[in-house]
């Protein structure tokens, strides 16, 4: 009978079944207090919490083992060991891979190993203190079920040449197998790794002595393994990354294939030993195989020259392209790489039987990590996006494929739902969609796309002819909301029953539960952000689920009805006189308002974006990809600072081709004009009236119910004002470049430029506003603000912009439009809902007065409804269709 | 531990001949058997602790024994027996041991800690003597006493407290001296083979196994080990944590005559991770389920029928070596999965020499 593979099966929460095909295991070490600062000041500050993100990462980023060390004079080892793997044991996205529990006191040892449920490997046991010790540790290893580092160690001391090495890991070896029964699988032997060019001619010999001895281990001793800590090798170079690097990649590229099979590697770090710089190779292969005397000093030649230019002199390719093809695709996935992707996707098809199965296999297996990763909040959205480009290459690779194997056999592939996804009617606004498109496709849904101002009847037919699974509706400005609420009613009437899903800025839990899914007998569920889309989504689909989660969601709605009707009593509005009575005073007798220094419009048709990169707000950048925080402390960050600070990095490559390149045009106009508060309005010389809102809350005296007419002196004082209004764009343009990254299946791209065109008119807004304070207006001809007190508006004066809290009708803006004749001086068009085409744009009137604020206008009496229509020129019922979000009663 | 000689390897020689032949099969539940005894507080107390202590030590009355079915191997060893007999007459070839709460650390809850050699020693020596009693009737079919480790009220790598995941409520050692003391007492009551059960958190099962080792090397003697995992829920994992093929691979050092999985689930849900561990194990592999899933009182309903039917496919195809139940199984359940397997050849090893190893 022939005898079965005898692989080494390790496990954490999962197998680790160490099998030829998995070529090297990485072992994770940055959890060791001996070889990371960083992770034993944690352990000594007893901030255990983050020494625990710590092993994350490090699976995160590959390890498949985790090397965990507490050898420090001024820790308790044992009760650090004891509690630090009771703590990862509880995680079960770091505890899924087996512990190499590593320390060089026996008690350590065994104070892990008494924590593990697992299979895992004791770091080391040698025979340093004879044969008996040995032994007895070897017995306790095996009764305690768990593998064994053997270091290559005797009582004469450490084995330094090749016949030592291979000598004392024979003796150990048979004494193991042969004395206890140990299993030879269970054997990892670690020869030793010293450091080459030193200087001293008898360590030149050290790498080669390594390598040697792992080819004579591997052929004489069956079964076992081989593995080292290569940083060693190399330990003469520190300071110079790039070397070390490159030192241990050759080192590595000749001991794998004499058969080292584990190692201790920092793998993200580690170049291809082809994509070395020839020349650099051929140095450090000298030395690292001793093939001339003076190799040391050739390579410390050469070695100055790649100093501090890590990533210049060779280009950044990673160990994980050693790997077999199915773990390069989904490391690929897992990382965002796209590099390599259709090479990988090809040799993976030509290893199935169907190019279907390179999909449902590998890259699913793939894309189902990135799912759980982001699910359980360790990866963040641009990873994700990143993650979902890799895939997309690869699928788009596949289809002709598919196609041709599809016309054959009739074979198709299952995906988890199909959904139709839209921004509705009237609303421009598709980065947050099209984030939650490419997360649902991460997690195998078929997404159809209908894009931006679609209208309700275009997206119901789009779902019955796809037998769509459920409806996604998007929309960011307030107007966006009635139609949401109006769609309801039409699936109502056309008798749909596919759930629907709400999303967007401005929808909400509330809105949802009392406009739109009272209108809707099937399930209606608003989704808070990217993130929640893919639960809510397969909540909804599965048949298991569905009755239980829509349960909830139902009575979480019903109960905001509840309490929506019990509301009121609590805050009530006062009356429109007596709001008026109480309007911000603008001390008219003491105040001048300034003149403008160039009155009239001013139109900037080509705007130099160098000067509108400066005032960028980055924080919100960060919000659109659901990392929060503050920048710049959010790239210091904890949790999220790695990714922010990648896609920072990724946002101004961007922005440096997009100003190089001149992607974008930034087009703006301006206009100051002459203008008298009447009543609530505000009137321009031309007869142009400005309707403004007033709040109604009940303050305490001496507290304002603001209107923005306040800031502007009235008719009957006699005193000449002025407004501004402005509109700018800085999504001119953006069009081609969006079609090149649809091309290119790169929704990364694509959401990262529409993100970028948005903050550049979001500072073009803030940048003309400051040179109208200074220059156009000239009122405040001495501001001196940096651009953090600009984004704090620390400035007089506010720039508040129609369809926001302080004027929330955004029919508003076909005013400020007509006054500016914005869509020729600028080419910004106004959609039917009034949203801004192209959608990275900024429009508001200005006030100057110094006690002019934003303020919320919040909610409405019937009684300034019916006022306002009267001003606007509308019925009651117009009225309250384009005010509906700040109605305070229920005018149906 | 496999240089240790069986204790008594005649019998050991049986048992593995037997498994060679066919699919063996141990008995039901006794928890479902001694409900239909309705034993009141007083039945449980017996006439040994009828007074509130015994003999050897002070137990108050205060202290409710009512539910502590281990200690009815003391108090009412008659009732024992006749269920141990009830199962073998439906055809099972192997006895559990009535002891699955019979540590230390599980007495505790009924402060009789001190009892625990003395409820392992004599929950073997009632199988033994009900399991020699019927193999003398029949000599060509021998019967085998399962010494029953069970899983303890408390789990060694779970923290019990969720705002604190380091915590712990019982440590590796602790486990290890209970689990000694139990073993040395399942040992001196005659039991065959000893078997960790009804495991949900493997870390316990590692120190039991660890224990186990322990007394085989104090006794300069061993018997087989069998290894019973619990699945609890379609998740396919342990409670805590691990599938089964990382279940298996914690445990295998033991070097055990059988893996296999038991309890939680009905034989329908079980079936898919009784594959994996069919796949992979070099050892026997073995089934006990519960009766099917419990209904909406918490009972087990599957028929005798339906169970014997299932597990009759998992026999064909060739996924067994040794087949019983857990909760909710009765002797009727017993003799039509006996009568389902009889004559299903067993689930070849995958490789003897890799087992002698």
């Amino acid at each position: 009978m022939s005898s079965p593979p005898r692989y080494t099966r390790l496990s954490g929460l999962e197998p680790l079944v160490i099998t030829p095909e998995l070529l090297f295991v990485n072992i994770g070490e940055r959890t060791n207090v001996t070889g990371s600062a960083q992770f034993k000041k944690l352990i000594k500050d007893d901030r255990y919490e983050e020494a625990v993100d710590v092993a994350r990462q490090q699976v995160a980023s590959g390890a498949q083992i985790l090397d965990v060390n507490m050898d420090e004079g001024l820790i308790d080892s044992e009760m650090a060991m004891a509690k630090y793997l009771n703590l990862i044991a509880s995680e079960p996205d770091i505890a899924r891979v087996p512990v190499m529990v590593d320390s060089s006191k026996w008690t350590v040892i065994e104070a892990g190993l008494r924590c593990l449920q697992g299979k895992g490997v004791v770091n080391s046991i040698s025979m340093k203190e004879g044969e008996d010790v040995f032994l007895e540790h070897a017995r306790k290893v095996l009764a305690y079920g768990a593998a064994v580092v053997v270091m290559a160690f005797d009582e004469q001391g450490q084995a330094d040449t090749k016949v030592r090495k291979v000598e004392i890991c024979t003796r150990a070896y048979r004494l193991l197998t042969e004395e206890i029964g140990f299993p030879p699988e269970d054997i990892i032997f670690d020869p030793n790794i010293f450091a080459i060019a030193t200087g001293i001619d008898e360590h030149n010999n050290y790498a080669v002595d390594f390598i040697e001895a792992t080819r004579e281990i591997k052929a004489k001793l069956p079964h076992c393994h081989v593995s080292g800590g290569v940083s060693n090798v190399s330990f003469s170079f520190r300071g110079n990354e790039t070397v070390r690097q490159a030192i241990h990649s050759v080192f590595l590229f000749h001991a794998i294939k004499a058969g080292m099979d584990m190692g201790i590697v920092n793998a993200g770090a580690l170049p291809i030993y082809d994509d070395l710089d020839p020349e650099l190779r051929e140095r450090v292969e000298d030395v690292v195989l001793n093939r001339r005397a003076d190799g040391t000093e050739r390579l410390l030649e050469i070695a100055e020259r790649y100093k501090g230019k890590k990533g210049e002199a060779i280009v950044e390719i990673h160990a994980w392209r050693e790997l077999p093809v199915r773990a390069r695709l989904s490391h690929a996935l897992v990382h965002g790489i796209d590099q390599y992707v259709e090479a990988d996707t090809e040799e993976a098809r030509g290893l199935s039987t169907r190019p279907l199965d390179v999909i449902e296999g590998p890259l699913m297996d793939g894309m189902n990590v990135v799912g759980d990763l982001f699910g359980a909040g360790k990866m963040f959205l641009p990873q994700v996006v990143k993650s979902a480009r890799v895939m997309k290459k690869a699928v788009a690779y596949l289809i002709p494929f598919i196609e041709e194997e599809k016309a054959r056999t009739g074979e198709v592939h299952k995906s988890n739902g199909k959904i139709v996804l839209a921004t509705v009617k009237g609303d421009v606004h598709d980065i947050g969609k099209n984030i939650v498109g490419v997360v649902l496709r991460c997690n195998n849904f078929d997404v159809i796309d209908l894009g931006v101002m679609v209208p309700a009847q275009k997206i119901l037919d789009a779902a019955k002819k796809e037998q769509a699974d459920m409806i996604g509706l998007s929309g960011l400005i307030t107007p966006s909301l009635e139609e949401m609420s109006h769609f309801a009613r039409e699936m109502q009437r056309q008798e749909f029953a596919v759930p629907l899903l709400i999303g967007g800025a401005t929808t909400s839990r509330a809105h949802t539960a009392l406009k739109i899914e009272p209108h809707y007998k099937s399930p209606t569920v608003w989704v808070k952000d990217a993130s929640r889309a893919v639960g809510v989504a397969q909540s909804l689909i599965s048949k298991e689920l569905v009755d239980a989660f829509m349960e909830k969601i139902r009575a979480e709605y019903a109960e905001i009805r509840e309490r929506h009707k019990d509301r009121g009593a609590a805050k009530r509005l006062v009356s429109l006189d007596h709001a008026r009575g109480q309007a911000f005073d603008g001390k008219w007798n003491d105040y001048v308002p300034p003149a403008p220094n160039k009155p009239g419009i001013t139109v900037f048709d080509d705007y130099p974006l160098t000067e509108l990169v400066e005032c960028i707000d980055w924080t919100p950048f960060f919000n659109t990809w659901e990392l929060s925080g503050h920048y710049p402390q959010i790239l210091d960050d904890a949790i999220v600072g790695e990714q922010a600070r990648e896609l920072f990095d990724d946002a101004q490559k961007m922005l440096r081709e997009i100003v190089a390149e001149k992607w974008l045009t930034a087009r703006g106009v301006i206009g100051l004009f002459p203008a008298q508060r009447v009543g609530d309005d505000i009137e321009l010389e031309d007869g142009t009236v400005v309707h403004c809102l007033r709040q109604q809350a009940d303050k305490p005296p001496g507290r304002p119910d603001f209107c923005l007419a306040d800031f502007i002196a009235p008719k009957d004082s006699g005193i000449n004002d002025w407004i501004g209004a402005f509109a700018v764009t800085a999504g001119i343009g953006i069009e081609p470049h969006l079609e090149t990254f649809q091309r290119d299946h790169d929704d990364y791209s694509s959401i990262l430029l529409k993100a970028l065109a948005d903050r550049l008119a979001e500072a073009f807004a803030e940048r003309l506003h400051q040179r109208v304070r200074k220059e156009f207006w000239g009122y405040a001809t001495d501001e001196k603000l940096a651009n953090h007190e600009l984004i704090g508006e620390k400035y007089r004066g506010i720039r508040p912009a129609p369809g926001y809290p302080a004027c929330p009708d955004h029919t508003e803006k076909a005013t400020l439009f007509g006054l500016l004749d914005a869509p020729k001086n600028t080419g910004i068009e106004l959609t039917e809902s009034f949203a801004m085409y192209p959608a990275a744009a900024v429009s508001g009137w200005y006030f100057s007065h110094p006690g002019s604020q934003y303020f919320v206008v919040g909610r409405l009496s019937k009684e300034q409804v019916e006022d306002y229509a009267k001003r606007k020129g509308w019925s009651v019922a117009e009225a309250e269709r384009w005010l509906a979000p700040n109605l305070d009663y229920d005018p149906e | 531990m496999n240089a240790l000689p069986y204790l008594d390897p005649a019998r050991t020689q049986k048992l593995l001949d037997a498994l060679n032949r066919r699919i063996l099969v141990i008995d039901g539940a006794m928890g479902t058997m001694l409900q239909s005894y309705k034993l009141d507080e007083a039945g449980y107390r017996g006439e040994r602790f009828s007074g509130g202590c015994d003999a050897h030590h002070a137990h108050g009355t205060a202290c409710d024994l009512k539910g502590n079915n281990d200690l009815l191997t003391m108090t009412q060893p008659d009732i024992i027996k006749a269920v141990h007999t009830a199962y073998l007459d439906a055809g099972a070839d192997m006895l559990e041991t009535n002891t699955f709460n019979s540590t230390s650390v599980s007495q505790a809850d009924y402060h009789l800690e001190h009892l625990v050699y003395e409820l392992n020693r004599d929950g073997a020596k009632l199988a033994r003597e009900s399991c020699d009693a019927v193999e003398a009737k029949t000599p060509d079919k021998p019967r085998f006493v399962i010494g029953v480790l069970g899983p303890t009220s408390r789990t060694a790598s779970i923290s019990p407290d969720v705002n604190n995941p380091g915590f712990r409520n019982v440590s590796f050692e602790e486990l290890d001296s209970a689990y000694r003391d139990a073993t040395r007492g399942l040992l001196d009551g005659g039991a065959d083979v000893i078997m960790v059960e009804t495991i949900f958190d493997t870390l316990n099962a590692k120190a039991a196994l660890y224990a186990v080792n322990e007394e085989f090397k104090r006794r300069g003697a061993r018997v087989p080990i069998m290894i019973s995992g619990t699945i609890t829920d379609m998740s396919g994992r342990t409670l805590s944590g691990q599938t089964a093929e990382s279940f298996y691979y914690s445990l295998r050092h033991s070097n055990p005559l059988s893996i296999g999985l038991n309890c939680a689930l009905g034989a329908t849900e079980l079936r898919a991770y009784i594959d994996a561990l069919a796949q992979i194990a070099e050892c026997y592999v073995s089934a006990h389920p519960n009766a099917g899933l419990p209904n909406a009182f918490g009972e087990y309903d599957e028929t005798p029928e339906q169970m014997a039917k299932t597990i009759g496919e998992f026999a064909t195809s060739g996924l067994l070596n040794i087949v019983g139940g857990c909760c909710g199984t009765t002797p009727a359940h017993i003799r039509a999965i006996a009568q389902a397997v009889r004559d299903v050849p067993p689930r070849a090893l995958p490789n003897q020499d890799a087992r002698a190893a």
